[in-house]
């Protein structure tokens, strides 16, 4: 059974495999892919028409299926990894050890934003930007730069605390929990995660930052401990919402599966913590 | 992946079709807000700018009430030394564009200059890019 563990207390060895089965699927042009799909789905998703990956109540069971993708693409170069998650509201300065060398490299430098150090500086020569926006092709980040907070475990608390899964109109003009998660309102968490990192990341090609899988799978933890949280409250809508994703209905682009398959993590994996 | 390739090719034609509108447009307008009419909500008005170095335009679309191409549903352009960014209206009025996703601003001008910043003099790639 894969465990999900806190970035902070991998062993080195840890992540001396997970780098390198990231680098492999680089290699094998597997990566790439996933950055593909999510820029489709940012380009596409929008809150008056379709909208399945961002801005709606998939938002979340489209990302948990995206990780679970590119988890199993992992685990099919190394058995061992499992995606490790990013506590921003504990590891919440450039000099956490998620930024070391020996892990993602630290931030860009001031002149161009490009990571100088760490398995994914282009001067490494393993981590061409390929799927992008504009001619650079190095990894950039401005870690702090463009907003200075990264959001604290009381705006988190604040968010966890609300009891209504999603609210018409299913997008980023919502109340309840998964927009104020998401960020589009309120105290903006994932969001503002995105654009505390910079570079890539604050693009539609964010994926093109390792960081993104550690993002996700700490905003996906905490879709988890909403759940726990409160165990009445259900995936809402529940059916016949035009251009939303309810329950029971599959999502694009797998097609199989719906947010009823994907509510429960530990079919697929645990927390090293609850 | 069925779906996702009628997606990107939508986006491809509502791309193509931007650039030929925008080959037709005689003079930079100053287009008065909501001129375009006919939008859910009034488009902002056009803007010919040169921002740091760079031209930045932007002008309300044609086809701006068409839903479900996979290109915005904006209703609106904006260019970049006359490549086009990517533009995406939030239901509170606010923008982002493709190179500064997750941070909204409040005029598609604040989004072109957003994207100036951002790409600290690289050239914007015509999307879909890749």
């Amino acid at each position: 059974m894969t465990v999900r563990k806190n970035q902070a207390s991998l062993t080195a060895d840890e992540k001396r495999r997970f780098v390198a089965a990231l680098l492999e699927l680089k290699r094998s042009g597997r990566y790439d892919t996933f950055v593909t799909t999510h820029n489709a789905f940012i380009l596409g998703d929008t809150d008056n028409g379709e909208r399945t990956g961002h801005r709606s109540p998939s938002f979340l069971p489209w990302h948990r299926r995206f990780l679970l993708e590119f988890e199993r693409a992992l685990q099919s170069v190394d058995a061992s990894v499992a995606l490790p998650y990013w506590d921003w509201t504990v590891d919440r300065t450039a000099r956490s050890s998620l930024w070391a060398p020996d892990f993602l490299g630290g931030t860009g430098r001031s002149r161009d934003g490009r990571v100088t150090d760490g398995p994914f500086a282009a001067s490494a020569g393993n981590w061409p930007i390929s799927v992008r926006v504009d001619g650079r092709t190095y990894l950039r980040r401005a870690l702090g730069a463009s907003v200075r907070q990264l959001p604290t475990p009381a705006e988190v608390e604040s968010v966890l605390a609300m009891a209504t899964y999603d609210m018409a109109p299913w997008n980023s003009a919502s109340d309840g929990f998964r927009n104020h998660l998401e960020g589009w309102r309120g105290v903006n968490l994932h969001n503002r995660v995105h654009v505390w990192v910079g570079g890539q990341m604050a693009t539609g090609v964010s994926p093109n930052d390792p960081v993104f899988w550690l993002h996700h799978a700490y905003v996906d933890k905490l879709w988890a401990r909403w759940q726990r949280r409160h165990p009445g409250a259900a995936y809402l809508p529940a059916s016949g919402t035009p251009d939303v994703v309810d329950l029971n209905e599959t999502m694009k682009p797998w097609n199989d599966t719906s947010p009823a398959d994907l509510l429960d993590h530990t079919a697929h994996y645990t927390f090293d913590t609850d | 992946m069925p779906e996702l390739s009628r997606r990107r090719a939508l986006t491809a034609a509502a791309a193509l079709t931007a650039t030929v509108g925008v080959q037709t447009v005689s003079a930079p307008a100053t287009t008065a807000a909501g001129a375009a009419g006919g939008h859910d909500h009034g488009s902002p008005a056009s803007f010919d700018e040169v921002y740091k170095g760079r031209r930045i335009q932007g002008r309300p679309t044609a086809g701006g009430g068409h839903h479900g191409g996979g290109h915005h549903g904006a209703g609106y352009a904006v260019f970049v030394d006359g490549v086009e960014l990517h533009l995406m209206r939030n239901a509170d009025g606010t923008w982002i564009s493709v190179v500064s996703h997750y941070d909204p601003v409040s005029s598609p001008r604040a989004a072109a200059r957003a994207a100036v910043d951002e790409l600290q003099g690289a050239k914007l790639l015509p999307f879909p890019a890749n």
